[in-house]
Order: structure tokens, then sequence, then C-alpha cells
């Protein structure tokens, strides 16, 4: 049962990329963010199902640094400088949202 | 040339993106989770800003993509850190396979 879902992961993912990059028919920039768009929804299906809060907070860091890397793409191969702009500000973001939802989860007030 | 340097810098950080988004996704606990995803993911974009540096050279993109890379070193592991307390604190329990418990066994003694 292990093995059976181990290998429908497997070729489920080796299908995907096969996909992407033989069969599709967009340039290569975007076979890139596809990749970064399959990541996003890996992390917003933990969002999804996660059985406890603290998987919920785990994913939403997650998703909030994978946002960085996806700026920084858009960046490059549109050519705007104000791309790496929200890519900071981004991240500033996500990190104090992530320590209060961190103090949330010990049970304490924000203001201690 | 550094036009194929950026791009070998990037497509190696999607691909660390990619399997820590795997391991978010196929790991049994909070706490397995949580390593798993949180260095994978940190590694990655580090390498996608670091190609974007080597693309921009030194412009006010590239240094901004610099500055991000320290900022994501420096903050990555304090959210990690204090996601790991948290959920410790609030009373997640470790998978049964866990062999030992060393943070809770600080806090009995």
């Amino acid at each position: 049962m292990k093995f059976i879902r181990w290998l429908s992961g497997f070729i489920f993912l080796a299908g995907l990329i096969i996909i992407i990059f033989a069969f599709l028919k967009v340039s290569a920039p975007s076979k890139l963010m596809l990749f970064l768009l399959f990541c996003f929804l890996l992390s917003l299906f933990r969002v999804l199902k996660g059985p406890t809060a603290a998987d919920r907070s785990v994913a939403t860091d997650i998703f909030g640094i994978l946002v960085i890397g996806f700026c920084a793409i858009l960046a490059v191969y549109t050519g705007k400088d104000w791309y790496m702009d929200i890519a900071i500000a981004w991240g500033l973001q996500s990190f104090i949202g992530v320590l209060a939802l961190a103090k949330f989860l010990e049970g304490r007030h924000f203001d201690e | 040339m550094n036009d194929i340097i950026a791009l070998i810098f990037i497509v190696v950080g999607i691909a660390f993106d990619l399997f820590g988004s795997i391991g978010l996704v196929r790991m049994p606990d909070v706490y397995n989770r949580l390593q798993a995803s949180t260095k994978c993911v940190t590694l990655g974009t580090c390498g996608i800003l670091f190609g974007v540096f080597v693309k921009f050279g030194f412009s006010a993109a590239g240094v901004k993509a610099l500055l991000c890379i320290l900022f994501l070193l420096l903050t990555a592991p304090v959210s990690a850190h204090a996601l790991a307390r948290g959920a410790h604190k609030s009373g997640v329990k470790l998978w049964e396979k866990s062999v030992c418990d060393k943070y809770s066994d600080k806090e009995t003694s």
C-alpha cells in the first residue's frame, strides 16, 4: 500500500515534468514560472488540509518565501526594477506576520 | 555568458523550491515538515536571488537582490525556530516513530 502511494506520486511528478518540458508550447521563462506555481499549489494544499494550526502557519511561512522568488523571476524576465522592491517589502511583512502567528500559537498575548 | 550563469542559478533554485514543497506535503509531522521545507526553500530562493544579481550586475535591482539574500538568511531561521517553539508549547504531538524529545525533557527537569 505504501509502495503504491509512493509510485503514484512519482509517476505524477515525472509526468508533470515531462508534460511541461516536452509538450507545452510556451516560452522557457513561462515553464520556470509554471514550476513555481506548482510549488504554490503544494503549499496551499497544506494550508487547506493541515490537521493543526501549526501546519497552516508553516505553510504560510513557506508561501511567503516562495513569493519572494517569484517576484525575482518576474524582475528578470520583464526587465522592470520595482519587482525587487515588492520582494523586499513582502519578505518583511511575511516575517512579522509569522512571528505574530508563533506568539499566538504559544498562547500568549502580542504585547509580552 | 552572464545570462547562461544566471539561468543555471535560477533553475537550481527552482529545483530546490520544488523539493522543499514536496517535503512540505509528504512528511508526517509538523516538525518534520518544518525541517524539510524551511531549509530547502530558503536555499532555493537565495539561489534565485543570486541569479538575479548575476543577471543585473551592480545596478539598483542587483544590489536589492543581494540585500534580500542577506535579509532572508537572517530571518528565515528565526521564524522557523519561533514556529517550532510555538507548536511545541501549544501541545502538538510528535510523530509516533520519533525517538527523542529533548525539549520537553528540559522543561520537566
